[in-house]
């Protein structure tokens, strides 16, 4: 009898596997299966719209309660996999429960990395990444003064434009010398510095925290290094996350920083995929291996697997793309920009419409662009096609990109 | 109540009514419409809520913001005069009796 696939974690990437599977006509047993009381559902908006009542539990369901049996798709909740067999193809839960599979997806996502410093414990002290954990947040912002957001990255930046769309004296931290150090150019880093002082809020970057200062078990203030406090009655923690790689350790699969696979998203097992935060793959657009925390690898990577399951050729390719969402700017990003040598700005800081092209060695590798959606896409065509404008035309704006890429594309297919 | 209709790429059509406010994407998702992905959320990132409007209701939308237009140039299905992004049209009286098809594939 087929046992079919089974796939822990419930997470975009978890939930696209199943979902992908049915569409294609996958015919054997599907079940999804995870830790969270909830049904799946979308992250993205927990730090951006949640907090601000534009969305609730329910409208970040990826799908309604009757999707799943609509689709045959046993949803499994509130069950945590405990250890895998590989060689009997058997998951065990910690209910006792024990899932028999033909295939085994790992979506098993990543975790809050924690703040290692005194006093840390504290009530009051929070982090961000499941819908309860942004339900905490949305009511403790409700009664909050001063916030403290320790971390300048996506997570961090959007809650801290949250806190201070609603009227919170917000204070961002960030430990490197600027915000968003790691994704985006000095340019753009500078742009959003701005945007959260206009909006009222302090930045400081260089801010190392020592220590949480507590009152009665609350947070009463944030220490640094250098001796200042900031007073808090709530502090955000978003200094980036762990995957979830222990069970697939545990059962004897290769683990570096994540579930290692192939660019077919099989582990060191051919019968087991790891896809979504969790994944440690191949990536032709960063010519490395990487992990990434995105949407869409969690739904390009959970398509493919489901197409490799259903026998399919594929491997994973897609190009990465982004976004974050903070007061009324979006900033848009595709492909990876780690280890570029050049970034040559299109457009301005000053009319807040510009994109920054990034190359290495001459090859274009990625594009972060704010006001200027055109580009971005543009970006992404670029990107897929594996051309490589110069540094220079990518920075002149009287160069015509668009028509440019027409002329590559048709070069190509004559 | 608005109602909008559904039509998929054989032909098949749903008619849904829905509340005021709501997006076609939205809708779409939450009575089963199968034609409609909408893997970004609704925030113009990936196209995948794509359809094509009937007229009259195609002249009745608001226009389109940038975000919307560019992300339509990368539609699975190639874009036509009357694509919108299902996640940017908001549902109005006004809008009652819309009628959106929906491209073969959306990714």
């Amino acid at each position: 009898m087929p046992q079919g696939t089974v796939i822990i974690g419930t997470g975009q990437a978890g939930f696209q596997v199943a979902a992908a599977l049915r569409a294609e006509g996958y015919a054997e047993p599907v079940t999804l299966v995870g830790e969270e009381p909830h049904i799946p559902y979308q992250r993205p908006p927990l730090s951006k719209g949640f907090l601000l009542g534009k969305d609730n539990s329910e409208s970040v369901e990826l799908r309604p309660q009757a999707f799943y049996a609509e689709h045959k798709i046993d949803l499994l909740t509130g069950e945590t996999a405990s250890s895998i067999d590989p060689a009997a193809k058997r998951v065990q839960f910690a209910s006792s429960r024990s899932l028999p599979y033909d295939k085994l997806v790992l979506a098993t996502g990543a975790r809050n990395r924690t703040l290692p410093v005194p006093g840390a414990q504290a009530d009051g002290l929070l982090y961000l990444r499941s819908l309860r954990e942004a339900s905490e947040l949305k009511q403790r912002l409700d009664h909050a003064r001063d916030v403290v957001v320790i971390g300048g990255g996506f997570i961090g930046l959007e809650v801290a434009a949250a806190a201070s769309a609603l009227g919170k004296h917000v204070t961002i931290l960030e430990a490197l010398p600027r915000l968003m150090p790691r994704v985006v150019a000095p340019t753009i880093s500078a742009f959003f510095r701005q945007l959260h002082i206009e909006k009222g809020a302090r930045v400081s970057c260089n801010a190392a925290v020592c220590e949480i200062l507590g009152s009665g078990g609350s947070v009463y203030s944030v220490k640094r290094s250098d001796g200042s406090i900031h007073p808090a009655d709530l502090v955000v923690v978003g200094i980036g996350v762990v995957p979830n790689s222990e069970i697939a350790r545990d059962a004897g699969l290769a683990v570096s920083n994540g579930i290692s696979v192939n660019e077919r998203l099989e582990t060191s097992d051919p019968n087991i995929y790891a896809v979504g935060d969790c994944s440690e793959h191949p990536n032709p657009f960063a010519s490395a291996r990487i992990r990434l925390e995105s949407v869409q690898n969690a739904a390009d990577q959970g398509t493919c697997a489901a197409e490799r399951i259903l026998g399919r050729n594929t491997s994973y390719s897609a190009v990465p793309w982004f976004w974050t969402d903070q007061f009324d700017i979006k900033l848009q990003m595709a492909g990876i920009s780690t280890g570029h040598d050049t970034a040559v700005i299109r457009g301005s800081l000053e009319g807040r419409k510009l994109s920054v092209f990034y190359f290495r060695e001459n090859r274009f590798i990625a594009i972060d662009s704010i006001n200027r959606p055109l580009d971005h896409v543009l970006g992404r065509k670029l990107l897929a096609l594996g051309v490589h404008p110069t540094p220079q035309q990518a920075a002149d704006e009287s160069f015509d990109l668009k028509q440019w890429l027409e002329s590559r594309r048709s070069d190509r297919s004559s | 109540m608005p109602k909008i209709i559904y039509v998929n790429s054989a032909g098949a059509s749903r008619e849904i009514d829905v509340p005021v406010g709501i997006t076609v994407m939205s809708a779409a998702l939450k009575n089963g419409i199968d034609g409609i992905v909408g893997e970004c959320g609704g925030v113009c990132m990936c196209s995948t809520c794509h359809v094509f409007v009937d007229e009259p209701f195609f002249s009745r939308l608001p226009p389109m913001q940038d975000t919307e237009e560019a992300v339509l140039e990368i539609s699975a299905e190639e874009r036509k005069p009357t694509s919108r992004l299902s996640c940017q049209i908001k549902m109005t009286p006004e809008l009652d009796g819309l009628v959106v098809h929906m491209p073969a594939k959306q990714r």
